[in-house]
């Protein structure tokens, strides 16, 4: 019987974690891909916390990854009026786009 | 162990616990006030950080921790906190003219500011990993928000975009070092995380999670390799938005970087002092050399601000109470060399707009010789050439750094100093030996206020600069 342990729970959060951080940075298309990215990275925190929650049966990392859920809520509030705000400014949200300044 | 919460807890919170209700009540102040609130808000933000600022020289510097030990004040505390409420009024301040010609006005600006100043009073005082995520969100929301304050300017939104993008980035890799570290000490408050390091101290775990901790305070500081944001905000911003970000955000961001990795890592020492060494030598020589090419003043002084921070990190690197003590003055130092600079920079304003491009500063000492030479003596103690402040502020780092015997660190550093005093000289030749521009509009009374109090301060500094040793070295003894 496959027995599945921390370490696989580590390994999906990871996995997540590092696919969310290819998804900002080897997107070129829309920045709504990158909002996406970005909660798939706080989701893989959230895996994390709740993990060694439940393997060190200790409550504060759930209570922590509640607050990380109500924080993330906010940011992709913030982050879709400020992508609203510069769509009617500038007419496009593809990324290759943002270039206004250089860098 | 059961207590909830108590009067004690809300009397050691107390100047956040004021700036949260003080926000919210004006907010809802402008939101039904008829009229325009712009001034009576901007007036009522200013005097709520000074009352706030008043609480915390009250309360004295002792220790307390509060809120099951999420929540520390103490000497380190109260200097930081001083110095972040100090940059944020003064910041709000400056902007009252600006706005106005801009006719970007609006009541929501201080309130924002006021918000950001209460995360990074929480930043500073933080002393358990979600306090001190929450904290660094309060603080990192309102600044997106601030940065993309000039709603129908692309530049502005763009800013504000690419703030929001690398921030949320930086803060999930920080989160991710917190939720490692959490399970492999099993905790999240400082203390209980410095004891479980004691005890297992060669967990790679645990030296993974400190590395993504690391990486999401050095974007917080804007030190290299995480700096990539700090140009284009900086010119994309608002100019006063700028001077606020490159002020009090930094001086928090700063204190709280200092209180994870010595309260929380203590016991793992040389594994992030040599990753501090490695950050702030990258960010000294990239600061020192990316500013050269520039010709917009605000780029140029961004690529000066990630200088700055690498070396404040030097004291960092050191590792022992000494370098905290010149990170401590450095921060000071810089926090009131980057106002005046800044309120120089909203001084220049020609025919109703601002300028920005470094060309528009030539002839200044003969169309306004005491602000030219105001700024060249702020750009000669940003460059750190002595008797100047800056020159002061260097010296305690690099000194610190010379004892801890990290003498490649305070080599590079000086080689970089003198780098970077090329393109602060640069601006000074402009300003005396080039042919004069046209002159700038006459300047409003509070940015004079600004320059000369700097200006001062930065002249005078070596008369006597035994009060802001003091201070700082006490602050630094009570974290160790």
């Amino acid at each position: 019987m496959f027995h599945i342990g921390l370490s696989h729970y580590l390994a999906v959060a990871a996995v997540l974690f590092t696919i969310g951080i290819f998804g900002i940075f080897l997107n070129r298309k829309n920045v709504i891909i990158i909002l996406m990215s970005i909660e798939l990275m706080l989701l893989a925190v959230n895996i994390n916390l709740v993990t060694f929650s439940s393997f060190l049966g200790d409550l504060v990392g759930q209570i922590f990854a509640l607050l990380v859920l109500t924080v993330a809520a906010g940011e992709a509030a913030i982050g879709l009026a400020i992508l609203v705000v510069y769509f009617r400014n500038r007419g496009t949200i593809a990324v290759e786009d943002i270039n206004m300044m250089k860098g | 162990m059961q207590s909830a919460f108590s009067t004690n807890d809300a009397i050691t919170a107390l100047p956040e616990i004021l700036l949260a209700c003080g926000a919210m009540a004006f907010l809802m102040l402008g939101v039904f006030r008829k009229g325009d609130s712009n001034a009576l808000i901007t007036w009522l933000s200013v005097s709520l950080l000074v009352a706030a600022g008043i609480i915390i020289l009250l309360a004295g510097d002792g220790r307390v921790t509060a809120f099951e030990g999420g929540f520390v004040t103490d000497g380190f505390s109260s200097f930081m906190k001083l110095l972040t409420l100090a940059g944020s009024a003064i910041t709000i301040i400056m902007s009252i003219h600006f706005m106005r010609a801009e006719r970007i006005e609006r009541f929501e600006y201080p309130i924002l500011v006021v918000l950001a100043t209460l995360g990074m009073l929480m930043m500073i005082s933080a002393n358990d990993m979600i306090s001190l995520y929450m904290g660094l969100e309060l603080q990192s929301l309102a600044l997106y928000v601030v940065a993309a304050l000039n709603r129908d300017s692309v530049r502005s939104s763009e800013a504000g975009l690419k703030y929001f993008v690398l921030g949320a980035l930086s803060s999930g890799m920080l989160l991710y070092g917190c939720s490692l570290v959490y399970g492999f000490t099993g905790a999240t408050g400082f203390e209980q995380i410095a004891t479980a390091v004691q005890a297992d101290s060669d967990n790679i775990g645990l030296l993974f999670g400190l590395v993504f901790i690391i990486a999401g305070l050095a974007f917080k500081v804007s030190a290299v390799p995480f700096h990539m944001w700090t140009p284009d905000v900086y010119e994309g911003a608002p100019t006063p938005v700028t001077a606020f970000f490159a002020a009090a955000p930094k001086v928090a961001a700063m204190a709280m970087f200092i209180r994870v990795v010595v309260s929380a890592f203590e016991g793992i020492t040389p594994d992030w002092q040599q990753i501090l060494v490695f950050v702030s030598i990258a960010s000294m020589v990239l600061g020192a050399f990316a500013a050269i090419g520039q010709n917009n003043i605000k780029r140029l002084l961004a690529y000066s601000s990630i200088g700055h921070m690498g070396f404040a990190l030097v004291g960092l690197a050191s590792g022992t109470e000494e370098g905290v003590r010149g990170v401590i003055i450095y921060l000071s130092i810089y926090l009131v060399m980057t106002l005046g600079t800044f309120a120089c920079v909203l001084a220049m304003r020609r025919r109703g707009g601002t300028v920005e491009d470094i060309s528009d500063l030539a002839g200044l000492a003969r169309n306004n010789p005491m602000m030219a030479f105001i700024l060249a003596m702020l750009m000669f103690s940003l460059a750190g050439i002595p008797p100047l402040a800056g020159f002061f502020a260097k010296f305690y780092v690099f000194l610190a750094a010379i004892h801890a015997e990290l003498y490649p660190l305070a080599i590079i550093g000086v080689l970089a100093s003198v780098v970077g005093a090329y393109y602060y000289v640069r601006i000074v030749k402009i300003m005396y030996f080039d042919e004069p521009e046209e002159a700038f509009e006459p300047m409003p009374g509070e940015i004079k206020l600004v320059i000369g109090l700097s200006g001062a301060f930065v002249l005078l500094f070596f008369v006597y600069p035994g009060p802001l040793v003091t201070a700082a070295g006490a602050a630094a003894k009570s974290l160790f």
